[in-house]
């Protein structure tokens, strides 16, 4: 044997704690949405519309304090509302100014996209104005009205047309009561990855989308793997209650699961350290989304199946209309 | 299962070889041309988004509305021309209800006559898609309704946004900017993206402008009192010079037009001081000013872009030359911009910018130092914990992990494809990810022997049933990839392209690389035990 992480046979009984788990993950779906309702999500411009100008500074400086604040004195005098200058970046050499205008609601001609494209303008000159003309400007982001609506729309039909089609392969690929501990569990992964931006007030941003998709994959990745075995031991155990099958499943498939939890997080987390501000957000996503993903997983999709009940008669080849047999814990 | 034939091996040797062949022009040095330094190897390469190199990213609205609303417009001019032709017909009332052009015919006994007349100005599409005017009659009210038809409207909007892209794309040329893209996006959108570090401000400027450039003559019996007191007579315009800050009533009708002017460049100002901008008119242009100038020597006339006054010179003596120049308080840069504008020709349609992403040179080298330590520290880390974990099998799925990045870099080299800052999150990801096909197959290797089975079946049905698993859970991915692709935009599209393709070639290197050597090893050795 080489080196194992996780003792070869393990016999934990997961299917016990499925109520200490469901109790758990309602309340964290609770508190999501608490957050959600409450703090709300710190969107970013991509789905809220407005303008971001980032600079750095003259090669061979760096900003101070009395950088920041002749900053802020100079865009708050374009009378533009509201706009938010900050430092960005890892260390105090290496950082720069970063100025987000909230969005500047369109009137009824839909003037808003031209004004925010003066706005970027006008900032841009007031930061030249106040840290000098050899600035580098490294991000403007002009996101109008219109493309932050589409955003929105484009967000969530990718996420609900993801799950959606997620539920179709697994009633393809297993049976339709399959796919509802999945599609549960992947709900639970998404409510509560956007419940955590929420709650951190970290910024939301179409990369985010891209992470819940990509969490969405992984997670199904994650409960297929299980599902898989849960229907091979079924055909092989055609007599053993189906709590002893997924727990036996499980418990058979929990090294791997671990394992690639483990080289997924090592990969993410080196993003999150490694990647710069850009990936920041996208990571952080991700790494919290392995964390769920693989908890969902164990306790959320693989005891459902008890209260879903499965078909307990599979054939290799073909997948006729068994009798089922609902076990009870 | 895990035997492989000579010709099967060499197959994958030669595809490993020909991953690394379309792979390496990336990292060649290329010439002023373009051209690979180094004979011998295919074009390929992947490109840097703007993220990493870059550059602007433009998205353009076409106010293809407004292009209807001037033809709509223009349907009174029409109706106006055909009815005082001979034998006229009396009308009034024109009006303008939406869509629709009506009028009144005043006489009843020529309301056939006219609906006739106004019908046969219609004219078919020159796309065969049907006419382009419609008439609609009110007998009771003797009422005329002249209107563009819907396929003419789709028709115009349609050519607005085509000579919009050939508009912009003069005007990023006449700029000398490297490479852009201008692309065609849904109905009435245009996409442009400029790659470098020039000034995105100005790249909207010179692109959002209108420009177009009229000479007027200017109305000297009106003065500024006068106008400040409103006494301005009809078909005058009144603007103000911007210079002196004087108004003045210019003629409306223009006597010249951009679209008389074949060139247009900028120069210092031959008189000293500031730059000028050197104007050539064609052969129509350059008629029709020298009869304006020889008739109204020593009046004013107006130089107009967009509605603002340049300059207002006084016409010194006939012009015959087809060469002028523009002088104005220019700066070297404006200048430039001003010939680009007027070289280009004036923008069909008003252009509006929605959305705008720029990301500065120096931001985009630190994403590609960023991305590739992520990449690298990622990539090594889960190295050293497989080897660690499964040992000589562990080396085996290692080599598979670098196969697989090499035929990830393969695959986006031969499709040219994009790579962004989220394009390398997704081959990172994807490396962590990628072992899970080899995890799978182990860990079923590692079930078999402690179910009591000989290495060589073990390693065997290892491999046989982890398939099933390793299927189902990388389809799953790779749904999620294609709706990113199908859904998302620029850089949520670059995750999705290498997250797609990293499973795939991830489910190819772990399933058959490893399998190679993990075949090999137990089938020659023959070992007892199997140190996984």
């Amino acid at each position: 044997m080489a080196f194992q992480l996780i003792p070869a046979e393990t016999k934990i009984d997961f299917v016990k704690y499925r109520r200490i788990a469901q109790v758990l993950s309602v309340l964290a779906i609770i508190g999501s949405i608490a957050a959600f309702f409450t703090l709300g999500l710190n969107l970013g411009i991509d789905f809220r519309g407005g303008v971001t100008v980032e600079v750095g500074a003259p090669a061979g400086e760096s900003f101070d304090e009395g950088n920041l604040s002749a900053a802020r004195e100079s865009v708050g005098a374009l009378g533009l509302g509201d706009i938010g200058v900050q430092f960005i970046g890892a260390s105090d050499e290496e950082r720069s100014i970063v100025a987000v205008v909230e969005a500047i609601p369109a009137d009824e001609e839909g003037e808003g996209d031209s004004m925010q494209n003066q706005v970027a303008t006008a900032i841009q000159g007031a930061l030249r104005e106040a840290l000098g003309e050899g600035i580098e400007v490294r991000r403007v982001d002009v996101v109008g009205p219109t493309v932050s609506g589409e955003l929105v729309k484009r967000g969530v039909t990718a996420l609900v047309v993801a799950i959606g089609l997620m539920l179709l392969y697994i009633s393809f690929r297993f049976e339709f009561r399959f796919s509802i501990g999945a599609i549960l569990a992947l709900t639970h992964d998404v409510i509560l990855t956007v419940g955590l931006f929420a709650a951190l007030q970290l910024e939301f941003t179409l990369a985010i989308i891209a992470a819940l998709l990509t969490i969405i994959g992984y997670s199904m990745n994650d409960t297929v793997v299980i599902y898989d075995r849960i229907r091979e031991n079924l055909r092989k155990f055609k007599q053993m209650p189906l709590r002893d099958v997924i727990n036996l499943s499980v418990n058979q498939t929990l090294s791997r699961t671990i394992m690639t939890s483990l080289t997924t997080f090592l990969a993410v987390v080196s993003l999150f350290l490694f990647g710069g501000e850009v990936l920041r957000g996208f990571s952080i996503a991700l790494i919290w989304g392995v964390f769920i993903g693989t908890y969902s997983t164990v306790y959320i999709a693989s005891p459902l199946l008890l209260a879903t009940g499965v078909k307990r008669e599979w054939n290799e080849n073909t997948a006729p209309q068994g009798k089922t047999a609902d076990a009870r814990p | 299962m895990l035997r492989f034939n000579r010709w099967q091996t060499i197959g994958l040797i030669v595809l490993m070889v020909l991953a690394a062949y379309v792979t390496i022009p990336n990292f060649l040095e290329r010439n002023a041309e373009g051209e690979l330094a180094v004979p011998g190897f295919p074009d390929t390469g992947l490109t840097l988004g703007l993220d990493l190199q870059g550059g602007s990213y433009l998205l353009l609205e076409v106010g293809t509305e407004s292009v209807i609303d001037s033809r709509t417009n223009n349907l009174r001019g029409e109706i106006t021309r055909e009815f005082r032709r001979q034998p006229r017909i009396r009308f009034s009332q024109v009006q303008r209800d939406g869509d629709e052009i009506s009028l009144r015919v005043v006489e009843g006994q020529d309301f056939e006559e006219a609906e006739r007349r106004l019908r046969r100005l219609s004219r078919p599409l020159p796309n065969g898609a049907g006419r382009d005017t419609a008439v609609r009659a009110d007998a009771e009210n003797r009422r005329l309704y002249y209107s563009l038809t819907e396929e003419a409207k789709a028709f115009y909007a349609a050519d607005a946004v085509t000579a919009s892209i050939e508009a912009v794309r003069r005007r990023i040329d006449a700029l000398g900017t490297t490479e852009p893209i201008i692309q065609r996006q849904g109905d009435d959108r245009l996409v442009v993206q400029v790659p470098g570090d020039g000034d995105s401000e100005r790249l909207k400027s010179v692109i959002g402008r209108t420009g177009q450039l009229n000479f007027h003559l200017i109305d000297e019996s009106v003065t500024p009192t006068d106008i400040s007191s409103g006494r301005v007579p009809p078909r005058r315009l009144v603007l103000v010079d911007p210079d002196s800050g004087i108004p003045f009533a210019l003629y409306a009708t223009p006597d010249i037009t951009g679209d008389m002017i074949s060139e247009a460049s900028s120069s210092p100002n031959s008189d000293g001081g500031g730059f000028q901008v050197n104007i050539t008119m064609d052969a129509q242009g350059q008629r029709r000013w020298a009869d304006v100038t020889r008739d109204n020597v020593g009046r004013l006339f107006a130089i107009v872009l967009d509605e603002q006054i340049i300059s207002a010179p006084r016409i010194q003596s006939p012009i015959l030359s087809a060469r002028s120049r523009i002088t104005g308080s220019f700066g070297p840069a404006e200048a430039q911009e001003l010939a680009v504008l007027i070289k280009s020709g004036a923008l069909p349609a008003p252009l509006e910018v929605i959305e705008q992403r720029t990301v500065g040179a120096g931001l985009g080298a630190d994403s590609v130092r960023a991305g590739t330590q992520a990449l690298l520290i990622g990539f090594g880390l889960v190295i050293v914990y497989i080897a660690f974990t499964y040992g000589r099998f562990g080396l085996y799925a290692d080599i598979a992990l670098f196969a697989n990045v090499l035929l990830i870099a393969g695959a986006l080299s031969l499709l040219g494809a994009t790579l962004t800052l989220p394009g390398i999150a997704g081959i990172v990801l994807t490396i962590g990810m990628a072992v899970d096909a080899n995890v799978l197959i182990f860990e079923r290797i590692r079930e078999e022997l402690q179910g009591g089975k000989l290495p060589v079946m073990a390693v065997e049905s290892g491999y046989k049933n982890a398939w099933s698993a390793i299927l189902d859970a990388n389809l799953t991915t790779l749904i999620a990839a294609a709706i990113m692709f199908q859904l998302g935009s620029g850089p949520v599209r670059g995750f999705a392209v290498t997250l797609g393709i990293g499973v795939i070639t991830s489910v190819f290197t772990a399933f058959v690389i490893t399998r190679v050597f993990a075949g090999g090893y137990v089938l020659k050795r023959r070992p007892k035990t199997l140190s996984i």
